[in-house]
């Protein structure tokens, strides 16, 4: 079969269809979205009737996932790192469930936080859960672990997890693709009360996952993707995760290794393989993107045996991605060094887009909220997010999705009088909602603003699950109707809008302003979508 | 054969097409590429970088290491001095457009910045804006700063053409034409000034 040049992101989408999915369930998150938005996209994941709409949120998606396991259907979830929080319960739950159809969770890492609120390492989770966790080095890995997990996790009845980070998620290379497997038919468990957790069932489920950690094990030492490839010079020892292995053998351009290298790529970490290094060696540098959890595990708390260095020891820096010259300088290697940097360069950060309906929205929330200073809006995760910076300097906090609102309604319970929250469409449907009825029954007094610019804007464009239902969902939640007020953000109506914005925030009672205008970026798209349309038809009529 | 290239520039101005177009140029001669994009948060008018590898044999990375980037090729002038220190000191060119995208109030002077693209021992700045108007549009100026880096990227010029007229396919001829158009004037350009 021929190379198919794909984004890691992608390569795991395509090994997903190959081995047999029937569903990809799945929120948008960078650097996620491309696995979902692959398969939309994929004309043969079309035909074969592969379920990929968005879901809600990353709980949902995840429930959705052990849905469609238990009806004997092979499942894909997919999240950035901070999606797996939310739908944390939902995952370790089902490691205790555990599979009838293969379910693999994709979990996009962040480390350096290039687009996140931190760059937690996805490992722990799976570390956390018991289940197995595959982690790709490369674009072909990628694909193959997919393809490998699906069955992985129905041939142990566990759900697998595949981590991932930005740099791999987001480069693309060649990829060559497997057989296809068929989908499983629709069948029921075997055991009728797998899936029902009360405690009597679940303490036998518990021990039953408990069990299989030592086949777990051993699957990794039998798999390929935990390899020990000895070298000559036993003065070191190499422990090189995921990735970072690409980083060590890019300073040995020759491919030609001195020492002896242990390439991770399926946990639990193979206590074997790692024991044959240490015996080996004299001292042992462990390489891994995000949170030194392998590093930490050789070491233990007394550290009393050979040297163990990595993250821990500062050998390499504590925080960030790697790359190729941290890898150098670790192993005592002659370090390039490229031009200086002029100091004439100004940094240059991420901005709202040219006609951002959200900046006009902003510009009213601003000027209504001078009377009262600063220091009473929460916010949210979004392009809106980008208002916390100059010139706009609106909002004074941004932590998870949803956070805003309730927020808002405990600084209002603490006395903050206005408090005003300010949450995207997209992430209002995500996590907003119920922090909305909070403050219904609560009786504070906020004012949520709703911007509503009928996408998920800050990843790319995806269908946002609020469309057309805001005003509904709130007064559902018991917001009265006429403190439901929507707006067109727009600057010739700033002052009209303006007007609305000082009613609201100066309402006692919950109140909802809804700014609608949509993305400029989407608005764009369709646009040309729509340009390119008439012009083939024109291009028809004159043939 | 091998190329590290380090692409540089404002979020939306294209470089992933120029990406795009020198990785499919790439795999018409058969060789092995590895290219990493920025997706997210910074594309929203930030700086976006890419990295883009073609070799003969296999590729380890997808970062190119510091101090060892064969091109730094930016259709911005203050961005392509943001990825110097990736450049190799010993044969490493910077190809840049020489049109300020100032999109932040602290934008430094213009002469400043080239002052210190002209100190680099290997440089071509273009008037980017000024030739893809010669080739029909200004939209194309990263196709003249591709056209710019040709000579450079060690790949065949027939292949770079035939990589736009298969990524500008559904565009139409015009739109084809238009790039290759502004490819050429680029590459011209660069040929003066090596």
């Amino acid at each position: 079969m021929s190379k198919l040049l794909l984004l890691g992101d992608e390569a795991i989408a395509q090994g997903a269809i190959d081995a047999g999915l029937s569903g990809v369930f799945a929120y948008p998150g960078t650097p996620s979205t491309e696995i979902t938005e692959y398969i939309q996209a994929s004309k043969e994941a079309q035909s074969l009737g592969v379920k990929s709409e968005w879901s809600t949120n990353e709980k949902t998606a995840m429930e959705t996932g052990i849905g469609m396991s238990y009806a004997g259907k092979k499942a894909m979830v997919c999240m950035k790192h901070v999606g797996l929080n939310v739908a944390a319960d939902a995952f370790m739950n089902s490691a205790i469930t555990g599979t009838n159809g293969g379910l693999v969770v994709v979990s996009a890492d962040d480390p350096s936080m290039h687009s996140s609120q931190n760059e937690q390492d996805s490992r722990y989770y799976g570390k956390f859960a018991l289940i197995p966790i595959l982690e790709p080095s490369n674009q072909q890995e990628a694909y193959d672990m997919a393809y490998y997990g699906l069955q992985l996790s129905e041939g142990f009845g566990t759900p697998v997890m595949i981590r991932i980070t930005t740099r791999l998620a987001h480069s693309r290379s060649g990829v060559e693709r497997k057989k296809q497997l068929p989908q499983n038919k629709l069948h029921l468990p075997n055991d009728s009360k797998q899936f029902i957790l009360l405690p009597v069932i679940a303490r036998k489920r518990y021990s039953g996952l408990l069990g299989k950690q030592s086949a777990f094990e051993t699957d990794g030492e039998t798999s390929g993707f935990n390899q020990y490839i000895d070298g000559e010079d036993k003065s070191i020892g190499v422990i090189a995760c995921g990735l970072t292995y690409n980083y060590l053998m890019e300073n040995y351009a020759d491919g030609k290794m001195p020492f002896p290298v242990l390439k991770i790529g399926q946990y639990p970490v193979p206590s074997k393989l790692v024991n044959k290094l240490y015996e080996a060696v004299d001292e042992i540098l462990v390489l891994e993107e995000g949170a030194p959890i392998v590093e930490e595990l050789l070491r233990g708390l007394l550290n009393n045996g050979k040297k163990i260095r990595g993250r821990m020891d500062g050998s390499l820096p504590r925080a960030g991605e790697l790359n190729p010259n941290h890898v150098a300088k670790a192993l005592g290697l002659e370090l390039e060094k490229g031009f200086e940097i002029p100091s004439v360069i100004k940094g240059r950060p991420p901005v709202l887009c040219d006609g951002c309906p959200h900046i006009d929205s902003f510009e009213a929330l601003n000027e209504a909220m001078l009377p009262y200073g600063k220091g009473h809006v929460f916010s949210d995760i979004g392009c809106y997010t980008l208002s916390a910076l100059k010139p706009l300097e609106s909002i004074d906090s941004c932590v998870d999705m949803g956070a805003s609102i309730t927020m808002a309604v405990g600084a209002a319970e603490s006395g903050l009088s206005p408090s005003v929250a300010v949450i995207g469409d997209s992430t209002f449907t995500h996590s907003g909602m119920t922090g909305l009825l909070d403050a219904v029954i609560k009786k504070v007094s906020i004012t949520v603003i709703i911007l509503d610019n009928s996408t998920v804007g800050m990843t790319g464009g995806q269908p946002s699950a609020a469309l057309g239902r805001i005003e509904q969902i709130c007064k559902g939640l018991g917001v009265e109707e006429n403190h439901i007020r929507v707006v067109k953000p727009l600057r010739r109506r700033h002052e009209e809008n303006l007007k609305v914005y000082k009613e609201e925030i100066g309402y006692n009672g919950v109140s909802v302003i809804i700014p609608r205008r949509e993305c400029v970026q989407t608005l764009a798209k369709r646009m040309k979508l729509k340009h390119a349309e008439k012009r083939q038809q024109k291009a028809l009529e004159t043939k | 054969m091998k190329k590290d290239i380090v692409l540089g520039g404002v979020g939306g101005q294209g470089i992933l097409t120029i990406a795009a177009i020198i990785g499919t140029a790439a795999l018409l001669e058969g060789h092995y590429l590895k290219q990493s994009e920025v997706h997210g948060m910074s594309q929203r008018g930030g700086d976006v970088q890419s990295h883009l590898r073609i070799s003969s044999k296999p590729i380890a990375s997808d970062l190119i290491a510091e101090g060892k980037a064969d091109m730094v090729i930016s259709v911005e002038p203050m961005e392509s001095l943001r990825y110097v220190n990736m450049l190799s000191k010993s044969d490493g060119w910077l190809i840049t457009s020489m049109n300020p995208f100032t999109n932040i109030p602290d934008y430094p002077d213009l002469e400043d910045i080239l002052h210190e693209i002209w100190k680099l021992p290997r440089y071509i700045t273009i008037n980017a804006e000024k030739t893809a108007k010669e080739a029909g549009s200004i939209k194309a100026a990263n196709i003249v700063v591709l056209g710019a880096s040709a000579p450079f990227i060690g790949l065949k010029y027939e292949s770079l053409e035939q990589a736009i007229r298969n990524i500008f396919s559904k565009k139409g001829e015009d739109i084809i034409n238009l790039n290759l158009k502004a490819l050429k004037l680029g590459f011209d350009y660069a040929k003066t000034q090596r």
